[in-house]
């Protein structure tokens, strides 16, 4: 009798917060369905569609160049996802195996830096990519990336790497292995489920990036998904649902992301215990 | 010789990348805000004039204010409902992972969704929030949310709660996978009711997690920008501007560098001992290890 009263609260509350979180989704997801007259005639943002259409996709797609965007975001995230993987691999297998006088700095360097106000980089960041021409190039956005998460990729892969034996480093120290095979071919198959947990999170965060699109990039065949996004606004300021079919497109690939890899991402957030 | 060189080597390419775009910046910054600079021109340095201002702008002091409020909203909501919400979805009823997977949701989503979604769900005459109210006839409750200066703030913490409470809740389930079941479970032969377990037993055990959790949703509360830069601009009139939104508009907006730069200073400093309390955190959980 307690067990089920136990079970019955449980769902009870569960399905509340649940429904309570999945209002505004339900929101944006009617929205985008509606035709322009309904819009227009009823004025209000929880009523299903009476008619339900595909075109506002289309339009968003299309004529508010949503496609281009969507490019320009994915070279963005796979190449800035791909660099700072790698080179927090080489920073954190330094910082995890070798004794050196400037570890602990180092390891400190990295961790503060990715907990800073982005405002505190801004001007710098921007007057840099002015000066030596990555200003408006997709290249000088993805340079900003990489460095920046280095601080919390490193961090995350050095702890990852702590935590296997120190035993099997030595012993391939002791048969002769140079750093760099037992880098690639020792420590780097056992850190792959850390660098899936890490890509999940990196590619999530580097996708919704907005403020440094923002600040780095200029001319409309460059913008990434956000920054159209505001653009699209702009465009159609009171066509709601090609707003809101904007908006679900931008947020479909994350969300597939999330839902697919969640086990990892989920991993990635608890192990690095903090978010850039 | 060589055994000495090689983490230099693995470091070189990283620490070089990192020194250009972020620690130089962060030093560049600190420069920058002691002149006065449009961004062309070339920079006049004005010793501590743009402090000196800064403390007189009631639109910086406004700012500075929302962040504390900011602060509050995050620390007094988002804490105790990610622990609620934990506590809850940890009962391992069939169908908790689906329950949690729709609750994480919106930490897929990017701040600019989130605020152009919020801002339907709050708008006046159609906003889901205000017909609800006016249906279950508290229409005097039913308020222009992102138009009214003096709740504005409020309006964009509540959509910001959207993404971090569930951030709080996954922290305070890696948190709870440490609590020992076997203090729970004594404390129950001892006849602890739910709420004393929960008190005595769980709460101290969690503090790591409490620890880490609300120093960074303080980190988080004090760099808030996309939401309040998407959903308002700091409208209207600054009222719920943040300092991270002051900045950039002063910044780049305004073209006042070295004023942005002093904003930037502030916003830094007092975010600084927070990183510092999340270090040492940090530090410390390694030497356990």
């Amino acid at each position: 009798m307690r067990k089920t009263l136990k079970a019955t609260l449980f769902y009870v509350l569960c399905t509340l917060i649940v429904v309570l979180w999945m209002v505004p989704f339900v929101v944006a997801f009617f929205t985008a369905f509606k035709t322009m007259d309904e819009i227009f005639m009823l004025r209000n943002f929880w009523s299903p569609p009476k008619t339900w259409t595909f075109e506002n996709f289309k339009v968003a797609w299309i004529e508010g160049r949503m496609g281009r965007y969507f490019i320009n975001t994915t070279i963005v995230t796979a190449v800035s996802v791909a660099g700072t993987l790698f080179l927090s691999s080489l920073s954190a297998y330094a910082l995890a195996w070798y004794e050196f006088k400037l570890r602990t700095v180092i390891l400190m360097i990295f961790v503060s830096g990715m907990l800073i106000p982005f405002q505190m980089l801004l001007i710098p960041v921007y007057r840099f990519s002015v000066v030596t021409g990555l200003y408006d190039t997709l290249i000088g956005v993805i340079l900003f990336h990489i460095a920046f998460q280095l601080g919390f990729c490193t961090f995350f892969l050095r702890n990852f790497m702590a935590t296997i034996p120190s035993s099997l480093f030595d012993a391939a120290r002791i048969d002769g292995a140079g750093a760099f095979k037992i880098y690639s071919k020792i420590i780097m198959p056992l850190v792959k489920p850390a660098v899936a947990a890490l890509s999940i999170l990196e590619f999530t965060w580097i996708w919704n990036d907005y403020l440094w699109s923002l600040i780095l990039l200029q001319s409309d065949a460059k913008k990434t998904v956000t920054i159209g996004l505001t653009t699209l606004q702009g465009q159609w300021i009171s066509s709601w649902n090609i707003i809101a079919a904007g908006a679900l497109l931008a947020a479909t690939v994350p969300v597939i992301v999330f839902l697919v890899f969640q086990r990892y991402f989920i991993q990635g957030l608890t192990l690095g215990s903090i978010k850039g | 010789m060589k055994k000495k060189l090689t983490p230099y080597l693995f470091l070189a390419g990283p620490l070089a990348l990192y020194f250009i775009w972020v620690i130089y910046p962060i030093f560049r910054t600190f420069i920058v805000s002691f002149t006065r600079w449009d961004g062309m021109t070339k920079p006049r340095f004005v010793g501590w004039e743009n402090f000196v201002r800064l403390f007189n702008d009631r639109y910086f002091i406004l700012s500075l204010l929302n962040n504390f409020k900011w602060m509050i909203g995050f620390v007094i909501l988002s804490i105790p409902l990610g622990l609620l919400f934990a506590m809850l979805m940890d009962q391992k009823y069939p169908g908790h992972r689906v329950y949690k997977s729709l609750v994480y949701l919106p930490m897929a989503l990017s701040f600019v969704v989130i605020g152009q979604i919020w801002s339907w769900v709050l708008e006046p005459s159609g906003g889901i929030v205000n017909t609800f109210l006016r249906w279950i006839g508290l229409e005097n409750l039913a308020k222009p949310w992102l138009s009214d200066p003096r709740i504005v703030t409020y309006s964009l913490i509540w959509a910001a709660l959207w993404r971090q409470v569930p951030y709080a809740m996954v922290l305070f389930l890696a948190g709870l996978q440490s609590v020992d079941r076997e203090h729970v479970e004594a404390a129950i032969v001892d006849g602890a009711n739910a709420f004393q377990r929960f008190w005595y037993v769980i709460l101290p055990e969690l503090r790591p997690a409490m620890v880490i959790t609300i120093t960074v949703n303080i980190i988080d509360s004090l760099r808030a920008f996309d939401i309040v830069f998407v959903m308002t601009r700091g409208g209207p009139y600054y009222s719920s501007s943040v300092m991270a939104n002051y900045m950039y508009i002063q910044a780049f907006h305004n073209y006042r560098m070295g004023y942005g730069a002093a904003i930037a200073v502030i916003q830094f400093l007092i975010t600084l001992g927070f990183i510092l309390v999340y270090v040492l955190n940090v530090l410390k959980r390694e030497e356990r290890l």
